[in-house]
């Protein structure tokens, strides 16, 4: 189990920063991505594997209006 | 998570230069019109951003006058939309309603406006006493006329009175002439009036961006929702195109006025007409953003490809997207109108600025429509947009997702002088009142107003544009329409109150804010009405869990709205502040604020003025108007914490077809929010449960935003937040105020 956005997400091994997206379907592009407060750059979404227990913060920039 | 990638082998192979043109009426337009007054002036460019004047007209007694900008007018109220709430204010009384006489329409650019080296430059603030809310309205508008206004030599234009007969206000800004001219017959429409009256006054095909029109339509003159269209000169298409100031029915006033249209013609735009202190920064500024853009954008929200319509298929992914009268947040038919569609349909061809030097261009247009119906049927258009606020409201709001037709209603509100947020949001108040029986085809005039029916849609419309009939009720706006209902007896008046989506008296614009408590409080605690351009946070709160506590949310329901204040004073448009971030901007401490365009816009206003300013300073800047406005509002018997009561439809599920739509999710809240047990509860006990949570956590939020503001519980603002705003060199401000403390 992680955290995502202080809500719970089932975790599998191997589970990607991009996979965490897909599941939320968090489709807006301009994301900033911290897991373990360690922040992830946005060509690392899909390489970048999150551990079982982290906390996960996508954070979405503003936009609208 | 998917990227829309831009493929221009898709686009709809348009002829972006063809429409129908009009100007075989120009003739006759001109033998209609008639000098009734003409003043000489000496044109000016600013200096550090003003001019130092503004314009009084008095379009009754046809009294012209100039009015000197004070240091105290710049130091307090900065211009734009301080510099109308400044002149509102000194025009009106409390007594004074939208349709007496002096109540006035205030122009004003803002002293960065005019800049061409950043984007997004070119704005104007309109603002009037509404005839929807009682209360000042301000609306931000793109189009070339506040910038040219200025570079005639005005910071702002103030218009009050009464014409008798039609009247058109020409300001020459090279020639140093002001004209009022009634005009007897010719078109009242927006497409059609512009471009007339743009080659009328422009002195050779050369001339034509220089000369911007400011019109209605003629819906404003039968209903109370009239919207202004500002125009600009498109080269490329060679026609004439349009921003509007649509909220709060300032079209209205106009027409009330008996303005036909206001025509500025100024000096040919050049990148040095404000004189700013230091052009450098400002050449500099701009470089870096042009360059983050070109880079950026393409990997960020596309601007430059879909404007601001880039968000419908995200609202409608995080179930924001306005449904049905904002009963549900998605629809399956959305991709029928979402940006993969209007990335081809609109013309790509060509770059879309309202003002020059924009690179953000999102002003998209899509050429080549056909009109299927009402008094241009048949003619070939160009629809400015659609926007984000156009394809939710007058779409999937309503349930309409043919891509034309919505084109068309969008078409129709231009050309007729009506807000497409508000048409939209009124309409589908209309169309769920028939889908629950409160209206019906005998009380709508034979209108079948059915989820998705675009046609009665679209009769309603020309019929308020007639002043006939169901459509003129329409065009009182949702408010007006409530009440109606219910004294007609026609439905329940909970159950009429509760789906009406209104606030003030304005209209909601298009996101969903059930799931967010404080965008419940970014709409309903607002000075103007439920417009998003105070306060976007949605995504802060609902999504990122960002600010979970009444104090977090009250702290970004005091930053944000005096943030966003402040682009209305100076001339800016919101857009380029954050619709594209710079490359590193995650890497910033408060990313979700974009630090680096914050510093940019500090940068740009000392540049300009040479008034040297830090971040904190802009927020006192936009707190000292913002304030202003609140008092103003008390000031007309309005501004108190009973008129920021939201409608029970943006705090939570009125029916139980939206309780049960989303039922795993409410039931949830009532077991980790309220501590209670769902089972065995009926629908209909369990939205009363949600109710009571969702009034008593409004309130509670009420409570802290109005602490953190620095006002009472009641909404107003107190005695020692007038002195730290230096509000209190105003007595009348601190009269209206003490009167209730």
């Amino acid at each position: 189990m992680i955290l995502v956005n202080e809500e719970p997400l089932n975790w599998h091994a191997g589970m990607t920063v991009r996979d965490i997206l897909r599941v939320r379907n968090y489709r807006f592009p301009m994301l900033v991505i911290h897991v373990n407060d360690v922040l992830v750059a946005k060509a690392d979404y899909d390489t970048t594997t999150v551990p079982d227990g982290a906390v996960v913060k996508v954070i979405h920039l503003i936009s609208g209006g | 998570m998917s990227q829309l990638v831009f493929d221009p082998s898709k686009v709809m192979d348009i002829d972006y230069t063809k429409r129908t043109e009009y100007l075989d009426q120009l003739e006759a337009l001109r033998a209609g019109m008639r000098t009734v007054k003409e003043v000489p002036f000496q044109p000016s460019l600013p200096d550090k951003g003003y001019t130092n004047r503004t314009l009084y007209v008095n379009v009754g007694s046809l009294e012209v006058t100039e009015k000197p900008v004070t240091q105290q007018m710049k130091d307090v109220f900065i211009g734009g939309r301080g510099f109308g709430l400044y002149h509102l204010w000194n025009a009106v009384k409390p007594t004074t309603r939208w349709n007496d006489p002096e109540n006035e329409i205030v122009i004003s650019p803002g002293p960065v406006a005019g800049m061409t080296q950043y984007a997004g430059t070119g704005k104007s603030l309109v603002v009037s006493l509404s005839p929807q809310t009682d209360i000042p309205i301000d609306s931000n508008v793109g189009g070339f006329y506040g910038p040219l206004l200025k570079f005639s030599g005005f910071d702002a234009l103030e218009l009050q009175g009464k014409a008798e007969k039609d009247i058109i206000l020409f300001i020459d800004g090279v020639k140093g002439l002001i004209r009022v001219e009634e005009v007897a017959g010719g078109p009242e429409d927006s497409h059609v009036l512009a471009e007339l009256l743009t080659h009328l006054y422009a002195e050779g095909e050369k001339d034509l961006p220089n000369v911007s029109v400011v019109s209605t339509g003629a819906a404003a003159a039968h209903s109370l929702i009239g919207m202004l269209n500002f125009s600009f000169y498109d080269r490329r298409r060679k026609c004439v195109r349009f921003k509007q100031a649509g909220r709060g029915g300032i079209g209205t006033v106009f027409r009330d006025k008996r303005i036909r249209a206001l025509v500025v013609r100024g000096p040919k735009v050049a990148g040095d007409l404000n004189h700013p202190v230091d052009p450098e920064t400002i050449a500099k500024t701009g470089i870096k953003y042009h360059k983050e853009i070109r880079e950026n954008d393409g990997g960020q929200c596309m601007m430059r490809r879909n404007g601001t319509a880039h968000i419908v298929e995200i609202m409608d992914a995080y179930d924001l997207l306005p449904v049905h009268n904002f009963q549900y947040g998605s629809h399956p038919e959305v991709h029928k109108i979402d940006s993969s569609y209007w990335q081809q349909r609109c013309t790509q061809h060509t770059v879309d600025g309202c003002w020059y030097g924009c690179s953000m261009a999102c002003a998209k247009g899509a050429d080549g429509l056909v009109l299927k119906t009402g008094p241009y049927k048949g003619d070939m258009v160009t629809v400015d947009g659609p926007e984000y606020e156009n394809a939710a409201g007058l779409g999937s709001n309503c349930g309409v997702f043919d891509p034309d037709y919505l084109l068309e209603l969008n078409f129709y509100c231009d050309t007729y002088g009506i807000c497409t947020i508000t048409y939209g949001t009124l309409t589908a108040f209309v169309m769920e009142c028939y889908q629950r029986g409160i209206l019906n085809k005998e009380r709508t005039g034979g209108l079948e107003m059915t989820w998705g029916n675009a046609e009665a849609d679209l009769e309603m419309m020309h019929r308020m544009a007639r002043g006939e009939g169901f459509g003129k009720i329409a065009g009182l706006g949702v408010k007006k329409m409530k009440e109606y209902f219910i004294q007609q007896g026609w439905g329940d008046p909970q159950l009429i109150n509760d789906i009406g989506m209104e606030n003030k008296g304005l209209e909601y614009s298009q996101y969903m804010s059930k799931e967010s408590l404080a965008q419940q409080g970014g709409y309903a605690l607002t000075n103007k009405g439920p417009q998003h351009d105070e306060a976007w946070l949605i995504f802060m709160d609902m999504v990122n869990k960002q600010i979970p506590t009444f104090e977090d949310k009250a702290e970004a329901l005091y930053y944000f709205p005096l943030f966003r204040t402040w682009f209305g004073l100076n001339g800016f448009c919101k857009l380029p502040w954050n619709d594209v971030v710079p490359a590193n901007n995650s890497e910033q401490p408060e990313a979700h604020k974009v630090p680096e365009h914050v510093q940019n816009y500090v940068d740009l206003f000392s540049a300009t003025t040479g008034v040297k300013i830090d971040k904190e300073d802009l927020i006192m800047q936009s707190a000292r108007v913002y304030n202003f406005q609140r008092v103003f509002n008390i000031r007309m018997g309005k501004g108190l914490r009973l008129h920021d009561a939201a409608p029970y439809r943006s705090l939570g599920p009125v029916t139980k077809e939206e309780y049960e739509s989303r039922a795993e999710r409410y039931d949830q809240q009532i077991i980790t929010e309220m501590g209670l047990d769902p089972a065995g509860k009926s629908t209909e006990e369990k939205m009363a449960m949600h109710r009571k949570w969702r009034t008593d956590r409004f309130s509670k939020l009420m409570d802290s935003v109005y602490t953190r503001r620095g006002w009472t519980l009641d909404g107003v603002p107190t005695l020692a937040r007038l002195q730290e705003l230096g509000l209190d060199a105003f007595p009348e401000v601190v009269d209206v105020v003490k009167q209730h403390l």
